[in-house]
């Protein structure tokens, strides 16, 4: 380039929000409801970005009234979860998500039932993230879209203090915030599997976190997988409740609709292709897809598939962290972690708490999503009220990692392909067993050395690069630790829960990876579980 | 992947570039937006749903490329058909967004799976 680069952007925020999806949006207009001055930076647009655009969350929602619905709702997902659930979390999320969502209202139309009832727990994608953007930009946030954040930038105490980053769309422009607080709401990954929206989720926002200090908890729990016909991204399966599934001989195969679906599903696909018709889907609803959810028989159409007549095949499509359980380790509801000064969100948190060690995909994450983003909003302007940012007494430190060595070419696109090979086979992440679990191990920490060493670091592509594998490394080294199974994490060589193991994990490192106990749990007795379920 | 943005339709508005999520678009030379990095396009199909002039093409294939006819598309009916289904822009009293009715079929079906074979399905109540 013969011209000079612009020059850098330097802004400066009360509160800072990395990531516009679902937890971003809330986290950015709580903030500014309490006062502080807010920006969000999203790597792609604040309204598509994430996996909740594209989709249709489903809210876990029980009114306060009657009370015993909620202690009953909360009793439920304890004990479903395994021992890794808080019924105080759960309480609080409901509490907080039946309070919010529908202050939307003025920006969202939600649903009418057939009996006149407004409908907020069901809400489509597009829709909501539009709303969202609306009601973030109504409170005086500044969007940055298009602008990757690439590291958070320390304090000389060690707290967060700001972030630095890139505005893709601005011919690179560096820029810098300097913030009381950062809230990282940039969401989980599925290890770049398509689930639908999930494409740009490479689980920047654990890299960021990791190199800040910050510890993982609840990595193991990134074996859920969604039914998708195959080649397309269409991961809504709403549909599928009334599917009947085919192997390639056309003989029917025994997979009722329920919590086992996906495994008998998953072994299924293992011996050949699996074909699927949605012919018993009522009459009532087919007429009705269409205004459901528009995007799933668009898929059908346009491939000249006939869904309720003709067999097509289907795909599982991983949903490491996102339909999973795993993140960044959070104290509190409000996404307090480990590092002064940040803050986590959505599925860049852990929802061990919330969801126990089953997915929280659909309803538990979007709750968690919405509240932990109101909670980690409002903490993060209290702590910013603290800090005296624009003022050049602070000097701000990158906290991104370096290069070990030498810099040279490092074929990031190999590298991807690699962790994808790892994370998504159901062999190597679904039916795990410890034999394949350190093979991953090793190819995962070959791969890191080649990149922790050689790689250039200021790209996105190489952050993204970074995120997917370190995100990897902590979920298979925990996996291989977890030696039971348990909700979403099933190993073969171990196929019986251990009662003893009722406790979540902890891991981090980024060199070096360690996995270690988070100690007894408040809510794991046994006896507490059999009164609760 | 998304495969058409159709000159003759398109606005040169400059939405598809900066909504989509994953930086596909690039303003053009000719007053028209160039399709820069398709492998990049994550098939979410929102670019289609942000463009009033129905100029976007999307097919279904995330995983591999694929030889789209512009004249079989224009002539399918095909184009702007998520952004109606959707009730977005001019489509608003004509298509409600039933996303509601989600959790009853997911309900239903929990129902009707514990239920002998063969047993009639009616998923929506009907009062």
């Amino acid at each position: 380039m013969a011209s000079s680069p612009p020059e850098e952007l330097s802004i400066n925020a009360d509160v800072l929000i990395v990531g516009g999806g679902m937890a971003g949006a809330w986290a950015a207009t709580s903030a500014a409801q309490a006062g502080a001055k807010v920006v969000l930076a999203d790597k792609g647009y604040c309204g598509t970005s994430g996996v909740t655009a594209a989709a249709g969350p489903g809210h876990w929602w029980v009114p306060p009234d009657p009370p015993a619905a909620r202690d009953a709702a909360v009793a439920n997902r304890v004990a479903s979860g395994l021992g890794l659930g808080e019924a105080e979390w759960m309480y609080r999320i409901l509490d907080q998500t039946w309070r919010t969502l529908p202050t939307l209202a003025r920006y969202y139309k939600f649903g009418v039932d057939d009996e006149g009832r407004v409908n907020y727990r069901a809400v489509r994608g597009p829709e909501y993230m539009r709303a969202l953007r609306q009601q973030v930009l109504s409170h005086g946030v500044t969007i940055l879209d298009h602008s990757p954040v690439l590291e958070l930038l320390a304090r000389s105490d060690g707290s967060i203090g700001g972030v630095r980053g890139q505005r893709r769309q601005d011919g690179g422009r560096a820029y810098q915030i300097e913030a009381g607080a950062v809230v990282l709401a940039a969401g989980g990954t599925s290890f770049l599997s398509h689930l639908l929206g999930s494409w740009t989720n490479t689980g920047d926002g654990y890299l960021m976190a990791a190199e800040a200090g910050a510890e993982m908890s609840g990595m193991e729990f990134t074996a859920a997988y969604t039914i998708a016909p195959a080649h397309s991204t269409m991961t809504r399966t709403m549909a599928y409740a009334f599917a009947t599934y085919y192997d390639a001989d056309g003989h029917e195969l025994d997979l009722p609709f329920g919590p086992d679906q996906t495994i008998r599903l998953a072994r299924a696909l293992q011996r050949g292709p699996v074909y699927c018709s949605l012919h018993r889907l009522p009459d009532n609803i087919k007429a009705r897809l269409h205004t459901i959810s528009p995007n799933v028989p668009l898929v059908f159409d346009r491939w000249g598939i006939d869904p309720y007549r003709d067999r097509f095949e289907i795909t599982l499509h991983n949903d490491g962290t996102i339909r999973g359980i795993g993140g960044v380790r959070v104290h509190d509801v409000d996404g307090t972690t480990s590092v002064p000064g940040l803050f986590v969100a959505g599925d860049n948190a852990s929802r061990e708490k919330v969801a126990g060690a089953i997915s929280g995909g659909g309803n538990v994450n979007s709750a968690w999503a919405l509240s932990s983003g109101v909670f980690a909003g409002r903490a993060a302007a209290r702590v910013a009220r603290g800090v005296k940012t624009g003022t050049s007494r602070f000097r701000l430190l990158g906290l991104g990692r370096e290069p070990r060595r030498r810099v040279q070419t490092v074929d990031l696109t190999a590298i991807r392909a690699s962790v994808r090979a790892e994370m998504h086979p159901f062999d190597k992440n679904l039916f795990r067993t410890g034999k394949g679990l350190a093979a991953s191990a090793r190819a995962l920490e070959g791969l890191w050395t080649e990149l922790a060493d050689h790689d250039h670091t200021g790209t996105i592509a190489s952050r993204e690069t970074a995120a997917l594998l370190a995100t990897a490394r902590w979920s298979v080294a925990t996996a291989a630790t977890r030696n039971e199974s348990r909700g979403l994490h099933r190993r073969e060589d171990f196929p019986s829960l251990d009662p003893r193991s009722a406790n979540r994990l902890l891991s981090g490192g980024l060199d070096q990876v360690w996995v270690a106990a988070d100690g007894p749990s408040a809510t794991t007795g046994t006896g507490q579980l059999e009164a609760a379920s | 992947m998304i495969e058409l943005i159709l000159a003759d339709r398109c606005t040169d508005c400059g939405t598809c570039i900066e909504v989509c999520p994953a930086n596909v678009i690039d303003p053009g030379q000719a007053g028209l937006p160039v399709l820069a990095r398709v492998e990049d396009c994550q098939t979410c199909f929102l670019c289609e749903l942000y463009c009033q002039a129905d100029a976007i093409y999307v097919a279904p294939d995330c995983d591999r490329r694929v030889d789209v006819n512009v004249e079989e598309v224009v002539a399918s009916g095909r184009l702007g058909q998520y952004r109606k289904h959707s009730g977005w822009d001019e489509w608003a009293d004509r298509f409600p967004n039933e996303q509601w009715l989600m959790e009853t079929v997911f309900r239903r079906a929990g129902e009707a799976a514990a239920q002998p074979k063969g047993a009639p399905l009616d998923v929506i109540e009907r009062k």
